[in-house]
């Protein structure tokens, strides 16, 4: 088996008394969609700020390409390799679609202050490949008629996919997907699910949190379980869905619809 | 909108400043034009302000500060004996050194906090020069002579030279204009207005938000460096007043009315308001002006005097 893209030992995080990671462990083989699911409160937002280099882990390894990187901040996460999208879409105010993704691209341009401020003359050439990368980008998620509408007033579902090409834009090994689909309607959940498998047919690695089971079961090679903190199961979709220690956390609790709902009314 | 040609705009703004020239000199109302050109120096001061407030969104309420640092260097160095044309890139030099070190703590902080720092930073500035005789204290230095810059062209208040001073001034002051658009528009714009936007999207982006902020506020403190070393040049003195809070107040309000990330907004506010200003038509009520200013524009036209007139259109 090759070696993971991403591998997470023994992590811990707590905010004040609450130990929000416990223990974590589990790796993302390449190429290849793994989804961390959990109930309400189970850590994932913060296991991902901590891979996202948002927060810097209290104890424990996050190993990147071969590299430790926790503890780093985030822009040198992303430089590495690793981008992200929110749980809440972030597309930057005031700024088109188009603009919006060049901000994805920043790493994969070359330039600074200085030719900046020499204008078209100095950074002409870069500027333009930039463009033309960011709309192919925009081409192949099918939203390249939006290049110049400005970002935040579009439809939620289509921020939803702007946010992704921003995410793509720098060309990530690593994708992390804070639930994609949070907010969508059945039909744009199935859109973003087929886009998703594209992302991964590309050869991106991309570690996902969700609470659409649907999309979940239907896109990840590999599903891991986490609550109180820790991985308490780890498999194939189907090898998740048998397990009884599963099934009794999201259905034997009597919790876990209500909990699916409170964490949808959160977001 | 990204295509559409950036010189028209420019070349209307060339047009307007040797119209308005060549009247006011017929019209042997030439007098005018010392304040048009005082008026030019101060709007560079609110161009710097409005990369580093409008587009990166940081506030700086001690933008007077740095003015009166490039100043009273230029000013010091000068009527000191050193060689005579250090004295404006020495003051823009430690302009920019101060920027620096102010801005690697100060721009750890956000919002009111980073404002109540600037703040606090620019009175340290004021009180520095009111209580040092070498800047003169209350009286500030006077007898600055004039700058040389080539063949026959100086920066001076010498009434021969007028007509040339206007042009100079308003010329650096459309080439400051000319890079602060090129800036904006460019990648660096882009990372900077995605800072103001959101920071930690930004960062996510792998952009690192402390280096570009840092970069814009030594940016935003040369220009207002600048503009403080040639205005001492043209005035031939420089006072403690130019460090004042209202003073920082004023760019602020000047930025604000332009419409914050707008930066020909910000000239014409800062080209019409500082010259009515300083021809005294505010009389006593002059801070008063510009403070109450602040305060409507936050009010009542969040996007500047121009975005009333544009929502005016665009409502449906």
């Amino acid at each position: 088996m090759s070696e993971p893209v991403l591998r997470i030992r023994d992590l811990h995080h707590w905010f004040g008394g609450l130990h929000v990671i416990s223990g974590a462990a589990f790796s993302c083989a390449p190429a290849a969609v793994t989804a961390i699911i959990g109930p309400n409160g189970a850590g994932k937002t913060t296991l991902f700020n901590l891979v996202a280099g948002t927060f810097s882990p209290v104890r424990g390894s996050i190993v990147f390409d071969g590299k430790a990187i926790q503890g780093l901040p985030s822009h040198r996460v992303a430089a590495l390799g690793i981008s992200r999208t929110f749980q809440t879409t972030r597309l930057f105010p005031g700024m088109s679609v188009l603009e919006n993704v060049m901000v994805g691209r920043h790493r994969r341009a070359r330039g600074g202050f200085l030719p900046d401020l020499g204008g078209r003359l100095f950074n002409g050439r870069e500027e333009s490949r930039m463009r033309r990368a960011c709309m192919d980008i925009l081409e192949s998620l099918g939203i390249a008629g939006l290049a110049e509408q400005e970002a935040r007033s579009l439809p939620f579902g289509r921020q939803r996919l702007v946010e992704l090409a921003r995410a793509l834009a720098s060309e990530p090994k690593l994708l992390l997907l804070d639930e994609p689909a949070c907010g969508l309607n059945p039909s744009e959940t199935e859109e973003m699910a087929r886009r998703i498998t594209a992302v991964r047919e590309r050869g991106i690695t991309i570690l996902i949190v969700e609470h659409d089971m649907s999309l979940v079961m239907g896109i990840s090679d590999r599903v891991v379980v986490l609550s109180f903190g820790s991985v308490i199961a780890e498999g194939t979709p189907r090898e998740v869905q048998a397990n009884d220690q599963v099934v009794s956390l999201y259905l034997g609790a009597g919790a876990g619809d209500e909990g699916d709902d409170r964490e949808a009314a959160r977001a | 909108m990204l295509r559409r040609f950036q010189g028209a705009p420019l070349l209307l703004f060339a047009g307007l400043a040797i119209l308005a020239q060549v009247a006011l000199s017929t019209l042997k109302a030439d007098f005018y034009l010392t304040q048009l050109t005082m008026a030019a120096w101060y709007t560079l001061v609110a161009l710097g302000l409005c990369l580093l407030m409008g587009y990166a969104g940081q506030v700086s309420m001690g933008h007077a500060g740095f003015f009166a640092i490039g100043g009273y260097t230029a000013a010091v160095i000068s009527t000191a004996g050193a060689p005579a044309w250090l004295s404006i890139p020495a003051g823009v030099v430690v302009t920019a050194g101060v920027a620096l070190l102010v801005g690697i703590p100060v721009l750890r902080l956000r919002g009111h906090y980073l404002a109540m720092a600037t703040l606090a930073f620019g009175f340290i500035v004021s009180r520095i020069i009111l209580g040092t005789p070498l800047f003169g204290q209350a009286d500030g230095i006077s007898d600055i002579p004039a700058y040389h810059l080539v063949a026959g062209l100086a920066i001076t208040g010498r009434r021969a030279l007028r007509v040339q001073n206007y042009y100079i001034a308003w010329a650096v002051v459309a080439l400051g204009l000319v890079l602060a658009l090129n800036l904006v528009r460019s990648r660096t714009g882009r990372a900077l207005r995605a800072i103001h936007g959101d920071e930690e999207a930004a960062a996510a982006s792998g952009i690192s938000v402390a280096r570009h902020k840092l970069a814009v506020f030594v940016l935003s403190a040369v220009y207002a460096g600048l503009a403080g070393a040639c205005l001492a040049h043209f005035n031939g003195g420089i006072g403690p007043g130019e460090a004042g809070i209202m003073k920082s107040v004023r760019y602020v309000a000047l930025v604000a009315a332009g419409g914050m990330a707008n930066l020909w907004g910000t000239l014409t506010v800062s080209a019409a308001l500082t010259f009515l200003s300083l021809r005294g038509a505010f009389g006593l009520l002059d801070d008063a002006v510009f403070g109450g200013l602040l305060v409507a524009i936050m009010l009542f036209a969040p996007q500047g005097v121009f975005g009333l007139l544009r929502r005016q259109e665009k409502v449906p």
